[in-house]
């Protein structure tokens, strides 16, 4: 029954936009044949990746969390650990990278999600600091602030992805599947109970939902995405230092999140790559860099609240109307 | 490490706890007070702080303006700040979701710590102390003048305040606000002015606490980061809404970092705080005085 519904969903969706975007990124390397570019897409995938799984977390459940950085940030640490240290497998890194982050997901999810509101905002930040001072202190485990250095590049059956070009194919393809994974999701019954968790929790309770259990394991699949492109990340740069998993990027994820709209996997993705993208644009005004990030997040938010693609799709249908006339419906997406 | 603590290096843990406590208790204020009246959580706090402090540096160091006057001119700069971010950035989308009024706030912060470090620099700067730097020796330890002046001016403030809310007409407008703003707009209450007045109250405290720490622990374009946290978790420690629970917060946050970093790591003083406050959170989902109403799921 389960796998007959999930099937259908996959034909009668998501699998044509997602099989759409993967070849796009495949053409990527060819529009973009530039290194730097291709470097900059890569960690706009991985950033994508942790930003699709903060925003069902955010967007669909409704729950801020202010320390995920932390997630991505232990899952980078153990597979480093794992591979140049104790020089395990790259198979064995990514598992005890993943277990590693879901584990302390669980552990730190239980108490943390009966909070609401500010409080929870609150504790997440709480616990995304304490990780993070963990990072700079543990010096013979971590090499402290100065970083980890010497992680193996990823190797996939034996061949070692030393090409830019072809590190970014496999990110993209992970990136593909987080896409496809996350799109059906939403669309099964656990995602509506996501979405009835958001907008009224007693309503959600009233209805039958254990609201503590999907909680939980949306917070922990949220994790696990975050590990799955922590493992990425150390891999690709083959470096690893705290000053990357601070509370910074934790805003900045949740900032890809709201930018590129709330509640849509897709605005996730074009959150994640326009804000990634851009500080690299910015470089060149060195110092100002900065001063126009700042300042564009404000005009977003005052002027697009619906983040960039609610924003394109409302003038879209704006431009749309007088074409149609007055036998255009309203559409309702103010409410 | 953990020695018997002697009666005198206990005292100094303390006076270093309760003097930088006192300033992430009014950063904590500030939070409170824009809370209140809009029930948003104001990212850009912290940043009222590093205004007040590194304004003070500008004119007393770069412009060669006496200490007082620099102070009182730094004070008023942070405070025009504030309600100029009011007017600018928040009333246009004050019925914007709450999420984004967040996001709106930590872009505020970004801008005015790149704007300080454009016009300014980077380095740290010391303001002088307010009365020397003579120790005063008290049971073997060592107090600095300007603890004295910590706590006094922080004193100071909280009565002010206390005041404010309990006699001034705006003061009780404010906290009608803060019950029930519909219930403040049908009775004739400005509820826009009182969002700005709450602006540039907060900016005022923030910006007190910058200018009295700033001859302490130095200051720069960007300890309002760090120094906003703390505020933000002496507010949550002391329960969100309460005014005078936030400055208690702010001095059980100071104590504990003080005596985690004497007593058993300074490397971990930081993550002592924070850990200590998860833990309350835990057993006390709504602070220490806060209302016990808060829903648990």
């Amino acid at each position: 029954m389960i796998s007959s519904g999930f099937l259908s969903r996959l034909a009668g969706g998501s699998l044509l936009p997602v099989a759409l975007f993967f070849a796009a990124m495949l053409a990527m390397p060819y529009v973009l044949p530039n290194p730097y570019y291709v470097s900059t897409l890569t960690l706009a995938c991985i950033n994508a990746i942790i930003v699709v799984g903060l925003n069902l977390l955010l967007g669909f459940a409704g729950q801020i969390s202010l320390g995920h950085a932390a997630f991505y940030g232990i899952a980078a640490y153990a597979t480093g650990v794992a591979t140049a240290t104790y020089g395990l497998s790259m198979g064995t890194g990514f598992f005890i990278a993943v277990g590693l982050a879901a584990a302390v997901a669980l552990v730190v999810g239980i108490p943390t999600l009966k909070l609401t509101g500010h409080y929870l905002a609150m504790g997440t930040l709480g616990f995304g600091i304490i990780v993070y001072i963990f990072f700079n202190e543990s010096i013979e485990l971590t090499g402290g602030p100065s970083g980890m250095v010497g992680i193996p590049r990823l190797a996939l059956f034996g061949h070692e992805l030393w090409e830019d070009t072809e590190y970014f194919y496999v990110v993209a393809a992970a990136l593909s599947l987080v896409l496809l994974l996350s799109l059906n999701l939403i669309r099964s019954r656990f995602g509506r109970a996501l979405m009835a968790i958001h907008t009224s929790e007693k309503a959600a309770m009233c209805i039958g939902v254990d609201i503590a259990r999907y909680k939980l394991f949306v917070f922990v699949l949220s994790a696990v995405y975050a590990a799955v492109a922590g493992f990425l990340y150390a891999h690709y740069l083959g470096f690893v230092a705290p000053s990357s998993f601070g509370f910074h990027f934790s805003v900045q994820l949740i900032v890809m999140v709201v930018v590129g709209g709330m509640a849509s996997v897709w605005g996730a993705v074009a959150g994640a790559f326009f804000l990634t993208a851009l500080p690299e644009f910015l470089r060149v005004f060195e110092n100002v860099e900065t001063l126009i990030y700042g300042a564009l997040l404000v005009l977003c938010m005052m002027f697009m609240p619906q983040g960039l693609v609610g924003g394109l799709g409302a003038l879209v249908r704006r431009l749309r109307r007088p074409l149609r006339g007055k036998a255009a419906p309203e559409e309702g997406s103010h409410g | 490490m953990v020695d018997e603590m002697d009666s005198s290096s206990f005292l100094q843990y303390l006076f270093s706890g309760l003097t930088v406590g006192a300033t992430y208790g009014l950063t904590g204020l500030g939070f409170t007070i824009i809370f209140n009246t809009t029930g948003l959580i104001n990212f850009a706090q912290g940043e009222f702080v590093m205004l007040g402090g590194m304004l003070a540096v500008i004119c007393q160091a770069m412009l060669g303006l006496p200490l007082p006057l620099s102070v009182v001119l730094a004070v008023l700069g942070a405070t025009l700040v504030g309600a100029l971010v009011e007017r600018i950035a928040i009333r246009p989308v004050r019925n914007a979701p709450p999420i984004n009024l967040v996001i709106i706030t930590i872009g505020i912060s970004i801008l005015i710590r790149s704007i300080v470090m454009l016009l300014w620099d980077k380095d740290t700067h010391a303001l002088p102390h307010f009365s020397g730097t003579e120790p005063i020796l008290i049971g073997g330890a060592a107090l600095m003048p300007q603890s004295l002046w910590i706590l006094g001016i922080a004193a100071v403030v909280l009565y002010a305040l206390r005041t404010f809310f309990r006699k001034s007409i705006f003061g009780k407008a404010m906290l009608a606000c803060s019950y029930q703003r519909k219930a403040a707009w049908l009775v004739g209450i400005g509820v826009e002015q009182m969002v700005l007045l709450s602006f540039m109250i907060s900016a005022l405290v923030g910006a007190v606490g910058g200018v009295i720490l700033a001859p302490m622990t130095m200051t720069s374009f960007d300890v309002g980061i760090l120094l906003g946290l703390k505020g933000f978790a002496a507010c949550i420690l002391g329960g969100l809404g309460n005014p005078f629970g936030a400055a208690a917060g702010g001095l059980v946050i100071g104590v504990l970092e003080s005596f985690g970093a004497g007593v058993i790591s300074s490397a971990y003083k930081d993550a002592f705080a924070f850990i200590i406050l998860l833990l309350l959170l835990f057993v006390r989902p709504s602070g220490l005085f806060g209302k016990a109403e808060v829903k648990r799921v």
